[in-house]
């Protein structure tokens, strides 16, 4: 590999780097309390968190743990978990 | 190739600069007015707002957001081209070490003003200098003409494949901005011919996406500021052929990284005492050395053209057999109690025995007479033959004040 002059990457290259393993804590969302309103997809600094059929899930690859899908939840059906590596 | 017929017009420095851009053919224009620099961006959007520039001309809200948009523009592959001063060059900071850093040949005009507080709006280098480690080409001009033909080398220079990196092109405030002297207006078609259109390899396109100043963690930073290094190196190659080039197009030549005066060579290596200097101090300088010289006094002077990259070769062989040096400069880095020039030049002569002796002065715009330089000269004269009780010396201090 070669570098070129002001690190010009081809495109999507944030993908190949999974700042999931920066997390701490984990999101845990609990189906049976969600409504699907998508508050916690609208405030995901990230743009991981998405609705599925049943409830709103994120993708563990890139979420940081910010917590802030938690912290804006209306129902409380996002719960933080130490992640333990 | 052929010259044409020469028009001269008495303009303002800040009109020159305008001139010159016009017919570099910017596509991206974004500034924010701040005195002295106000001419320069005000004659560049009645330019744009009559089509004589076929180009956009972005108001911003800040300098910071000014040179972020030209990255963008930059990057799409747009000639780009901003200007500020003091304080709007201070906000800059961060965002000039990406345009370097991303390698992107924007054409800065600096000019130069004191930075606050106390609150200043005249002439010194303290703005310009205090950015000098961000990887910008730093280029000074003696007078309106200069800052012009600096212009349109800058873009050349910029855009060069081998170089690839910013360049500020600096002029005094007010002492050039705003004073009238005749300046020749260019030529379009030969600054066509000198300068053709801006055509970078890699280019920020939707069709075929890129991601430019992209991350590099501890296995790849060093190499990428190591690349800026080896551009600056080819820079240095590049200035020189660059005004080589526009001498033999434009007819008008001011040396490249240095000039010496007088011009005949064999006079100034003769020189008693050279003294170092950069922008418009110049010429005071040298009407000072014609008069000293017609008084029987060998005086000489080596003016500074780039900053960045800085000669070190240029200034060691030009200094080779001159062992009284005095370096004037209007900036201070407060705490070594010398100034930048004064400092780089004693590291450009390290291991050599010469008197070198830094001069504080002008700063916040003060006026610097002849008289004041005929002093440094004498001062110099009398000095003993390496070293020097003090090696910086505050000029025209006003002590009675403190």
């Amino acid at each position: 590999m070669k570098l070129t002059p002001g690190a010009v990457a081809e495109a999507g290259s944030t993908k190949i780097n999974k700042t999931g393993s920066w997390r701490n804590f984990k999101p845990i969302f609990i189906s049976e309390k969600c409504t699907k309103c998508g508050i916690c997809s609208m405030y995901c600094p990230e743009f991981v968190i998405i609705l599925n059929e049943n409830c709103a899930r994120t993708d563990y690859d890139y979420c940081k743990g910010c917590g802030i899908c938690a912290e804006e939840c209306p129902k409380g059906a996002i719960k933080l978990i130490l992640e333990e590596k | 190739m052929q010259k044409k017929e020469k028009t001269k017009k008495v303009i303002r420095g800040s009109d020159s600069v305008a001139e010159a851009v016009r017919v570099c053919k910017p596509k991206v224009i974004a500034s924010y007015p701040i005195t002295p620099q106000t001419i320069i961006v005000e004659r560049l959007a009645e330019m744009v707002a009559n089509g004589e520039i076929e180009g956009e001309f972005i108001n911003v809200e800040s300098e910071h957001s000014a040179l972020s948009v030209l990255i963008g523009a930059s990057a799409v592959g747009a000639r780009t081209y901003t200007a500020t001063t003091s304080q709007g060059l201070a906000l800059m900071h961060e965002v000039l070490f990406n345009a370097s850093g991303m390698r992107l040949p924007i054409v800065m005009t600096a000019v130069n003003r004191a930075l606050s507080a106390p609150l200043n709006i005249w002439n010194d280098y303290q703005d310009s200098v205090a950015q000098k480690d961000t990887g910008w080409i730093q280029l000074y001009a003696e007078d309106s003409q200069e800052v012009a033909d600096l212009t349109i080398q800058a873009y050349k220079i910029a855009e060069n494949k081998k170089v690839l990196l910013p360049v500020m092109v600096c002029m005094d405030a007010f002492i050039l901005t705003h004073t009238y002297e005749p300046v020749e207006i260019f030529d379009q078609e030969l600054v066509s011919a000198f300068l053709p259109p801006f055509k970078p390899d890699v280019v920020l396109d939707p069709k075929n996406p890129k991601t430019f100043g992209a991350y590099a963690d501890p296995n790849f930073y060093t190499e990428f500021r190591y690349m800026q290094q080896m551009a600056m190196e080819n820079a240095i190659k590049e200035i020189k052929k660059v005004a080589m080039e526009f001498k033999e197009t434009f007819g008008r030549y001011y040396g490249d990284l240095i000039d010496t005066y007088p011009l005949e060579n064999a006079e100034f290596e003769d020189s008693e005492v050279i003294l170092i200097t950069m922008g418009s101090l110049v010429g005071t300088i040298k009407d000072t050395i014609d008069e000293l010289r017609e008084d029987g006094i060998k005086v000489g002077l080596l003016k500074i053209r780039a900053l960045r990259p800085f000669p070190k070769e240029e200034i060691y062989s030009a200094l080779k057999n001159i062992n009284k040096i005095a370096v004037l400069e209007k900036d201070v880095s407060i705490g070594l109690n010398e100034g930048t020039l004064f400092t780089e030049i004693k590291s450009a002569l390290y291991g050599e025995s010469k008197n070198i002796t830094g001069f504080i002065l002008g700063l916040g715009g003060r006026d610097i007479p002849k008289d004041t330089i005929k002093d440094i000269v004498s001062l110099v004269q009398r000095a003993k033959d390496l070293k020097e009780d003090k090696e910086t010396h505050w000029i025209d201090l006003r002590r009675e004040l403190l």
